[in-house]
């Protein structure tokens, strides 16, 4: 099946992100197709490449990464709510002029659009939130 | 059209599953994850609105139910998954929907 | 091409306390451009988002009501609001805005988008629809 994830908290924060997490992995590992894994409200959050978690514990941002590099998985970012808290790619960066970027790899900042389409596409669209 | 319910928040915080419960419907399934697991600890109060959701399937995940210390202590007739489960769960009902 | 799905907004939260009431209803607002089967749901808290009157002026954030009075302009006809949630909280119809839309197949009348309808009803209209989207 063609599966869509919408991740609407921050990491650590809420346990959304995590059970997205360990859901798209296990969804791969039964074959499943990810469409598209959408990020919206605090859950933009995930995409920042600043996050230094402490060593001895799961590193949210990187395990994002490593699994759309894996799967080669789409990872989207909504722009409206990635604009509210910070999270900017360089595009972004030099259109509000601002001195940095911090989008991790792996990830693309887009449109709610993206979530519609999730929507419109998928045979299931899963959301993990608060 | 049977409807997979997923439930994450603790039914003595949020009103969620007590909301989630009063609009199933029978052939729908009810899979408590994250904090909602709590609902289905053995002796709670909330245990008791699981018995009576007739025809509902209500299910757990089994990494919060473990997390939270309560592996053995959940009431009869919950059903315990993996994240394997819960993709099957998504797969063969209908559609999903999160309570948040 | 894809046929149309249904697709059912679901509004459990109240406004301001939160941001999902306003994040969720720019979803619904793009949204819109999709020509998607659409539907809001109203219940528990949610309700709290329709009741008349908001001013935001001293708490200094921005009052986005007006947002729901223009969804008609958005074409979005059904506004389903849960009648238990609402005497739960002591609230009626009467408490709430008013949200049109023009009907086309009727010489563009202006009509209600909100309709009332109970917890089974709802139940109903959930069971009903594709894709359900929560927040």
């Amino acid at each position: 099946m063609k599966l869509g994830i919408v991740v609407l908290e921050g990491p650590y924060q809420h346990e959304a992100a995590d059970t997205a997490y360990n859901f798209a992995v296990a969804a791969l590992e039964k074959g499943h197709e990810i469409f598209r894994i959408f990020f919206y409200h605090d859950g933009v959050n995930n995409a920042t490449r600043l996050m230094v978690p402490p060593q001895d514990d799961r590193h949210i941002q990187q395990r994002w990464s490593e699994l759309a590099e894996k799967h080669k998985l789409d990872l989207v970012v909504c722009v409206a709510a990635a604009q509210r808290r910070g999270i900017l790619d360089e595009d972004e960066m030099k259109r509000h002029g601002k001195d940095a970027n911090n989008i991790a790899p792996g990830f693309r900042i887009s449109g709610l659009g993206q979530l519609i389409e999730a929507g419109i596409q998928c045979d299931r669209l899963v959301f993990f939130g608060d | 059209m049977a409807l997979l319910h997923t439930v994450n928040k603790s039914p003595y915080e949020r009103n969620t599953l007590e909301s989630c419960l009063a609009h199933v419907k029978e052939g729908d399934v009810v899979l408590l994850i994250e904090d909602g697991v709590y609902a289905a600890l053995k002796g709670g109060r909330a245990a008791d609105t699981l018995s009576s959701a007739n025809g509902v399937k209500i299910c757990a995940l089994s990494a919060d139910v473990k997390a939270r210390g309560l592996d053995g202590r959940l009431v009869d007739g919950v059903e315990v998954v993996d994240y394997a489960g819960f993709v099957d769960l998504v797969v063969e009902t209908d559609k999903t929907q999160a309570w948040l | 091409m894809s046929d149309v799905k249904k697709f059912l907004y679901v509004n459990r939260k109240a406004p301001h306390g939160t941001i999902y009431a306003l994040e969720s209803l720019e979803v619904v607002l793009i949204g819109a451009a999709f020509e998607q089967d659409v539907a809001l749901a109203f219940l528990d808290d949610g309700v709290f988002q329709l009741v008349k009157g908001w001013d935001t002026s001293e708490l200094g954030a921005k009052n986005f009501q007006p947002a729901y009075t223009a969804l008609g302009d958005y074409d979005i006809q059904k506004v389903y609001v849960e009648k238990e949630s609402l005497e739960e909280r002591g609230l009626s119809e009467d408490d709430l805005i008013e949200m049109v839309y023009e009907d086309e197949d009727d010489d563009w009348a202006e009509k209600s988008s909100i309709r009332i309808v109970s917890r089974q009803e709802m139940a109903e209209i959930m069971q009903d629809s594709d894709v359900v989207l929560s927040f």
